[in-house]
């Protein structure tokens, strides 16, 4: 378990994934240390979504190497799976809500697992410490179908935080959301990160988050780091590459 | 004339091929629900919800499509018998059609459509919305969550919603007999039970068994298993009731094959 402040969580190297003749990741290498945000940028289709399923081992790599506490991924058993699993949290695009479910069971879903039972004293005030993050405790009792897109985004980071993961992927937090709404997902981002030294790695292409929430961007263009850098210095870049990106998406 | 390309050989080639690959994916996902079923940890919180939902929602629809079946049945049947002199046997006639064919039949192919096509609709909107994958990434294994408890609860549930089937659907038999002629409420069910033997009932009850488990096999199947977004669910809640109806048809053959060999007619 990482105790050192600039320790390394996540190490990818050498990471290849295709889908027949479709090579979405080509050698692809980075990595991620403790209470770093990270920022994967890249066109639609690039497959950033990929690399973090990669990641958190729902999708097969066909070759590389991805380390998460020093474990190599793909070659932990289901449990050990399981159980880095809930060290690491999950926003995705869509939310994932259990529809079916109201906002308070969402939340204790995750809790309500194995292991975790045990170990966890008080589910409400869990519940109750997450919604407050979000800012969303009276929304408790309510059906994810009764919430606006943003605060289901929220109930969807609240659902992630209710674990208190050291590592939180996040895909495209902001796609569909409106500009102030964005911007508020945004600092929920960056107040997380501050409240619990959670190592983000941030998946988008919206530049206004990626500005207000990144620490470094990782440029991904035809399945490879193209770059690594800090937003400032990848805005004053001469490459014709990435001012062209910057150029399209800013 | 050119023929359209659909009826080409090597189109029904391909399609054999599909066939044959889904029969073996299929194959895979019921070894699988084996695996998951006998792992520790068992999702007995859900499984008792599927219950609920499967069996007691069930209910209502089963009931009044047993009591129009046996009414119906006694109605259309009571012509025949008194054209042979035998309408005295009616409630014989009734109660053994009922239990050994028409009311297990009947009531696994309402499950097909109602609990099948539900279950490949939610199970595909799960995933489309990547609901599944939220649970794994969560540390639940869907499956055994999603799968496991469904089809147990289906397996389970049919052989007492077609045993409720059977009773309603005499009662609506003892109503139908009584349109048209008297015969007292004792005397019913004297002749009802004096007609039925272990050899009705056994095979009968075992059969919805395995029917259950192929519609909450399939329903989960087709659903846990969708792509395509929203067009994939409708397709796959589709899809989940006509092979699960077609699969009990066959399953009843089977099991008619069998309970003759097996000398239990």
């Amino acid at each position: 378990m990482p105790t050192s402040a600039n320790l390394t969580v996540l190490e990818i190297n050498g990471l290849y994934k295709s889908f027949g003749d479709n090579h979405v990741l080509k050698d692809f290498s980075v990595s991620l240390t403790r209470g770093e945000n990270l920022a994967v940028l890249g066109k639609s289709g690039s497959g950033k979504s990929v690399l973090i399923k990669c990641i958190i081992g729902l999708i097969v790599p066909d070759a590389g190497s991805i380390k998460v506490f020093g474990n190599e991924v793909h070659e932990l058993g289901q449990d050990e799976l399981d159980q880095m699993r809930a060290r690491i949290g999950f926003l995705f695009q869509s939310n994932a809500l259990y529809d079916s479910m109201t906002v308070e069971e969402n939340l204790l879903f995750p809790l309500r697992r194995h292991w975790i039972t045990e170990e966890q004293a008080n589910p409400d005030d869990a519940v109750q410490e997450a919604l407050n993050d979000v800012g969303l405790l009276h929304t408790r009792y309510m059906m994810p179908s009764e919430l606006s897109g943003g605060m289901r985004k929220r109930i969807a980071l609240a659902r992630t935080l209710i674990l208190k993961p050291e590592i939180i992927l996040y895909d495209e937090p902001t796609t569909g959301l409106d500009p102030i709404t964005s911007r508020e997902i945004s600092d929920l981002i960056v107040k997380v990160q501050r409240k619990y030294n959670t190592a983000s790695m941030i998946i988008s292409h919206d530049m206004s988050c990626i500005h207000a929430v990144a620490n470094r961007i990782v440029m991904l263009i035809e399945g490879r780091c193209y770059a690594n850098d800090t937003y400032n210095n990848l805005l004053k870049s001469a490459d014709e590459k990435i001012r062209d990106f910057f150029l399209e998406t800013v | 004339m050119k023929l359209p390309k659909w009826v080409g050989p090597l189109d029904t080639l391909h399609q054999f091929e599909k066939f044959l690959e889904e029969l073996g994916d299929l194959s895979r996902f019921t070894t699988r629900f084996f695996r998951e079923l006998f792992k520790p940890r068992p999702e007995v919180e859900e499984f008792v919800r599927q219950c609920f939902w499967v069996g007691y929602k069930s209910l209502p629809l089963v009931g009044i499509t047993a009591f129009i079946m046996g009414l119906v049945l006694t109605i259309q049947s009571r012509p025949t018998l008194v054209e042979f002199g035998a309408e005295s046997l009616l409630p014989n006639m009734v109660a053994v059609s009922l239990v050994r064919e028409i009311s297990p039949v009947i009531t696994a192919l309402i499950c097909a459509g109602k609990i099948g096509s539900g279950m490949g609709a939610e199970l595909g909107s799960m995933r489309v919305t990547e609901q599944i994958d939220a649970m794994e990434v969560s540390g639940t294994n869907p499956f055994k969550y999603l799968v496991v408890t469904r089809v147990l609860a289906t397996t389970l549930m049919l052989p007492i919603l077609s045993s409720l089937s059977n009773a309603i659907s005499i009662f609506g038999g003892y109503l139908g007999v009584n349109i048209r002629g008297s015969v007292s409420w004792h005397l019913y069910w004297t002749q009802v039970f004096d007609s039925l033997s272990f050899g009705d009932i056994v095979p009968s009850l075992i059969k919805t068994f395995f029917f259950g488990f192929a519609i909450g096999l399939i329903g989960c199947y087709k659903g846990y298993n969708t792509s395509r977004g929203t067009e994939g669910v409708g397709r796959s809640a589709n899809s989940a009731v006509v092979i699960a109806s077609l699969l009990v048809f066959i399953l009843d053959l089977i099991a008619v094959q069998l309970t003759d060999i097996l000398g239990f007619t």
